[in-house]
Parts: structure tokens; sequence; C-alpha cells
């Protein structure tokens, strides 16, 4: 069943979520989902540095968002929502995936590789520090929102919580 | 985010307290290009002890500080870099294109 919210952006397509955000493309919310994904990250159980990587991860596919598919238009809507998905092997712990919903137009996949990095210069590390940062980097476009999706697993040592 | 400044006959120090990224960068960079380009001050320094954050558009605007003194070979230097802070500069390759050090007294003496 999917569920509706009130900007009418339609993207949920399951249940048990650990945690759902509607906010607006403003770039002063940044702050906001990245204290609560220190929060979530914290509670599901990555180690310090695994945390800091997510948290970047997010941060900078939002501010892809709103600088790319909104062109810094900040009253847009964007969807974030974070779920527990199994291990992919039986020697490997359960992940946290992430998923970001936008109504942006479809996205060039082939402008989401990033620069090359032998080159001083500023702009187009987001996308770097995204692939850096994460286990899973997948876009796709479902209809008119283009979802982006991000999943970080566990290292199995570390996997105390079960929220 | 705030950004203040303490300036001595050839240094001027940001001070910056908060997280640096898309809402503020733009500011970060501003007050940067400002004392290099327009004011040429010979040594630029960025205390972000208190910055426990940095994305790609801060990581960006530090970029630019630094082209833009090394166009005109003035000092570009930071401290005080933060976990996360010291990781984006790690990623994007650019940890030992900075001049880094650990604290002011560092940073002013080198």
């Amino acid at each position: 069943m999917r569920e509706r919210d009130t900007t009418g952006i339609s993207l949920a397509s399951k249940d048990g979520f650990l945690l759902k955000l509607e906010l607006l493309s403003d770039p002063k919310l940044l702050f906001v989902v990245r204290g609560a994904l220190e929060r979530l990250t914290e509670v599901f159980g990555f180690s310090p540095p695994d945390r800091r990587s997510v948290t970047r991860a997010v941060d900078e596919a939002l501010t892809n968002i709103m600088r790319h598919c909104y062109k810094g238009r900040t009253d847009q809507p964007i969807e974030l929502c974070c779920s527990r998905v199994p291990p992919r092997s039986s020697e490997q712990a359960d992940g946290l995936e992430i998923l970001l919903c936008d109504q942006g137009p479809a996205i060039d996949p082939a402008k989401l590789r990033g620069r090359r990095l032998d080159e001083i210069k500023p702009g187009g590390l987001g996308l770097h520090f995204i692939r850096q940062s994460m286990d899973t980097v997948e876009y796709r476009r479902v209809g008119t929102i283009n979802q982006f999706r991000l999943v970080k697993y566990l290292q199995p040592s570390t996997q105390l919580h079960t929220p | 985010m705030q950004i203040s400044a303490r300036f001595s006959d050839s240094t001027t120090i940001f001070d910056v307290t908060g997280d640096i990224d898309l809402a503020n960068s733009p500011e970060i960079r501003k007050a940067l290009l400002r004392e290099v380009r327009e004011k040429r001050t010979p040594r630029v320094v960025m205390n972000l002890s208190n910055v426990r954050y940095i994305d790609s558009s801060g990581v960006a605007s530090l970029v630019e500080g630094l082209k833009a003194s090394r166009d005109l070979n003035l000092r570009f230097i930071l401290f005080g870099l933060s976990a996360s802070a010291r990781e984006v500069l790690q990623l994007s390759r650019l940890l030992k294109i900075f001049e880094v050090y650990d604290n002011e007294d560092q940073a002013l003496s080198s």
C-alpha cells in the first residue's frame, strides 16, 4: 500500500520504517537531518566512523537534490525513509537503507559518476563522498519521482541494538 | 555557523563555529576570497577547532581559498580539524594539499 503525504509526493511503498522524514528543500534543514541521522545510526549500532559516513552520505545526497534537482528552490518536497534491511550473506550483519525521494526532473545516470580526484578544484566532491561512504548507491526513476537508495551494512561485531 | 576574524599586520585568523554546509558555505567563500583577493593578506588562517562538520560545498570553499592564495603567492593555513573534517579532506585527497596544523600556536609559528 502506498502512502501519500500532504505535499502530494507519493513515495513510500512498504511498512516498517525506522525513521521517516518529510522536509522542504531548504539547506537550513540539513543540520536538522544530520542530527536525526547521527542519533539513528548510533541507536542502530554503527561505529562512530560509520555513523559519520552515513550522515555525510545522506547530507551530500540531500545537498545534490537541493542544488541540482530543485535548482536551489527552497519550497520543494523531499522524503527520507530509513529501514533495516537483511544482510547480503549469512556472514554479514543487517544494514540501514535510506531512500531519498524528490520530484525534480529525471537525472542522467551518466552524471552520477562523480569527477576524478587527481585535479585540485572546487566542486564535484559530493558524489565521491557518497560512494566512498556507503556500501550501495542506486538511482532510479519511479514515475515522476527520483529515488536514491543508499545502504550501509553493520560490521558483524557491532550489531548490538535491535530497534 | 558563525565566522569572525582576528587581524594582525600580516595575518588574519578566521574563527569558525558550527557546521559548514550548503546553507552557509557561500559566506565562508566570500570571506576567504575577500581576504585573499581584495586585501591580499599574506597569511590567512582558518581556525576549525569548533567546526564539527564540513560538507563538500565547504571543502570547495576552502579549495577556492587555497587556489586564490597560491595564485597570489600567499599562505592559506588550516588548524584544529575535527575527525569529520579530517575525513572529508582525506576522502577528497586534499589533506596533503592544505597546510594543516593541530593548533593555533603551531599554525602561527610555522
